[in-house]
């Protein structure tokens, strides 16, 4: 038996890093099977992405304005930046779309503002972006007061109308889905009852029938005179299908708190809605942030959809480039290049949620 | 010295919690039954018993996170009802500590003492800090008042519960087994404060096993057992005098080791 007579003192960490090389022989060739593996693993990979870099960046066509530009050998981008303005602003009359660009412009802007939180006033801002900015996006895209001319919405197309929808459907269906959600665990029979089968009803029925219900269908039970417009159909109908998907994400998080988290609420007095806005909604969310970013990325992607109803969202406006007959056989360039826009996008969206996960990571 | 704005005719020699004739039941089963109890103002009472005899269950019935089918309860001069306004009344009058803490974890301490002061008590935020750290102080963890509640350990934890039930000023204190989710050697901070505490004159009812606890600071003893009162009387009498077989038993069971 020892006895210690003097006692240790705290020492700093070894240090662990290693640099490039050594990260390089602990990860990929540590041993002779991980290194045959890795070896083989990048000569496929190089093997499928240099034809791709080759075609897309090396041996393109960048520079231009007509036909004439792309010499044929790799990607052709005289057709993107061609048709740059109409895949923006789609069918937007020329001379208006100042207007579009203020709006993008302010609407990028409120998403910076809210989206980094190093910058102050967020309240405010918040409650700008959701109540006075629709109003000012509203009046300035349609147009019809203040002189301005009116711009129907079957002019719209290209981004602009992707990020309408997205905006609108991503501003809509997350508080319409929390509400769902809270009805449908209400102690209430008849709020519960009809939170259910709105939800079941939404979530069962695909988005394509939607948007076919809401252009075909909803004029035959509204009153002709009542002229409902068909972005504003789709628009509805986009918002309560997502947020019908929305409300069951938002569900499994109000699951997963613990009950002793609202009696312990209750027991210090607070009503309902303070149990639910200040206690319960801040953890459920939080914990669900996974699955709302997977929501508000489906529902990004799905804007395209659209399309089956005669509006032209970014993918439509591309594939009506197409069909140009000045530009036949550019189909490559224009899906690449909506997908990966639509990439950039979703891919900001992920990383953004990653982010702010992190962020609001309290040790629990 | 608390803010006590009930319309209720609350005075010196009205008791705390009066009880009447409760029964409740949970689907078929009989829970609670026929419980009489008169808890006087700046008594300090506690309720132990075996596993599942509805300990629990009884204190919740005081601020309505339990409901019951019969009987009377009256907190404070306010008798329960199903109107929420009545039991948001009560509420505010009754802390509750929880086993498992219940702290709000997306919360610092200092805002999980503060939320009800300022939501309910409409307080403003100064006043209401001034407050928490005033209650944080005594729990003596006011070092940690901007920690999150995962970052403290359980005994810490249960003290910075008790603060935040003290922050509303509540009339009487209810304690559900505080101490049976800690380690040994945090039991007795979490104890000593709930000592000091009854010493400053606090109405306390404390289900707990904690013997020690009982036999210091308790004016009287209540066994439970099957959803009934069995024995009610002081520590003296009840630890060393029981009357009913059933409360022999368990003394036996958990002093004999
Ligand atoms: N929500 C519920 N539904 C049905 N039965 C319940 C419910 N809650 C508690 N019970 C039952 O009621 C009885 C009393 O429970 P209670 O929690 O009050 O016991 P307790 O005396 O606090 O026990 P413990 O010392 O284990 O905490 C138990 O038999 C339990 O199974
Ligand atoms: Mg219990």
């Amino acid at each position: 038996m020892t006895t210690r007579t003097e006692m240790i003192e705290a020492r700093r960490p070894p240090d662990m890093r290693r640099g490039a090389v050594g990260w390089l022989r602990a990860n990929l060739f540590n041993g002779p099977l991980n290194s045959v593996v890795s070896v083989i693993t990048m000569v496929l990979l190089a093997m499928m992405l240099w034809p791709m870099a080759k075609w897309a960046l090396i041996d393109a066509d960048w520079l231009g304005s007509t036909r004439e530009a792309c010499t044929g050998e790799g990607a052709c981008w005289v057709f993107i930046s061609a048709r740059f303005e109409t895949i923006i602003y789609g069918f937007y009359p020329d001379p208006e779309r100042w207007r579009v660009d203020i709006v993008l412009a302010m609407l990028t802007l409120l998403v910076a503002w809210l989206a980094i939180p190093r910058l102050p006033a967020k309240r405010w801002v918040g409650a700008f972006a959701l109540v006075g900015f629709p109003i000012v996006a509203y009046v300035l895209l349609i147009g019809g007061h203040f002189g301005l001319e009116v711009v129907p919405t079957r002019e719209w197309g290209g981004l602009m109308l992707t990020l309408t929808v997205a905006t609108v459907g991503i501003v809509g269906s997350l508080p319409i889905g929390v509400v769902l959600a809270l009805g449908r665990r209400s102690q209430m029979p008849l709020v519960r009852s009809l939170c259910v089968v709105f939800i079941e009803f939404w979530r069962g029925v695909p988005l394509i029938t939607v948007l076919f219900m809401a252009s075909v269908m909803l004029p035959l039970f509204v009153p002709t005179e009542v002229e409902f417009d068909k972005l504003l159909r789709a628009l509805i109908g986009i918002m309560f299908f997502w947020s019908a998907y929305m409300a069951e994400v938002v569900r499994g998080g109000l699951q997963a708190i613990p009950s002793g988290q609202e009696e312990a609420a209750k027991a210090l007095g607070l009503g309902y809605w303070r149990r639910m806005g200040l206690i319960v909604l801040p953890q459920a969310l939080k914990l669900v942030i996974p699955g709302i970013v997977n929501t508000f990325i489906a529902l990004f992607k799905d804007t395209s959809l659209v399309l089956i109803i005669g509006l032209f969202d970014l993918l439509a406006i591309i594939r009506a480039g197409l069909t140009d007959s000045n530009w036949l056989g550019f189909a490559t360039e224009g899906y690449v290049f909506a997908a990966l826009m639509f990439w950039v996008f979703c891919f900001s969206m992920s990383r953004y949620s990653q982010y702010i996960e992190r962020r609001l990571h309290t040790g629990h | 010295m608390t803010a006590n704005n009930s319309a209720s005719a609350s005075s010196a020699d009205t008791p705390m919690i009066e009880v009447e004739g409760l029964n409740k039941w949970y689907g078929d089963f009989h829970v609670l039954r026929d419980i009489d109890l008169t808890v006087a103002r700046g008594e300090r009472i506690v309720v132990c018993g075996p596993s599942g005899s509805g300990k629990s269950t009884l204190i919740r019935c005081f601020n309505h996170l339990e409901s019951h089918q019969q009987g009377r309860i009256t907190v404070d001069g306010v008798t329960m009802t199903q109107d929420i306004k009545r039991i948001e009344q009560i509420r505010r009058n009754v802390g509750m500590v929880f086993q498992h803490f219940n702290l709000f974890p997306h919360l610092s301490v200092l805002d999980n003492c503060c939320i009800s002061q300022t939501w309910v008590q409409k307080k403003p935020r100064a006043e209401a800090e001034k407050t928490a750290r005033e209650f944080l102080e005594r729990v003596q963890i006011a070092d940690q008042a901007h920690k999150y509640p995962g970052q403290l350990s359980g005994g810490q934890q249960q003290r910075v519960a008790i603060a935040r039930a003290l922050c509303m000023r509540p009339e009487v204190m209810l304690f559900d087994e505080p101490t049976s989710a800690l380690d040994p050697e945090m039991i007795k901070e979490v104890l000593d404060v709930m000592v000091e505490l009854a010493q400053d004159g606090m109405t306390m009812l404390c289900v707990t096993h904690e013997m020690g606890f009982a036999k210091t600071v308790a004016d009287r003893v209540i066994f439970m057992d099957q959803g009934q009162v069995i024995e009610q009387a002081p520590p003296q009498t009840f630890f060393n005098h029981p009357e009913s077989e059933r409360t022999k038993l368990f003394l036996s069971q958990i002093l004999g080791h």
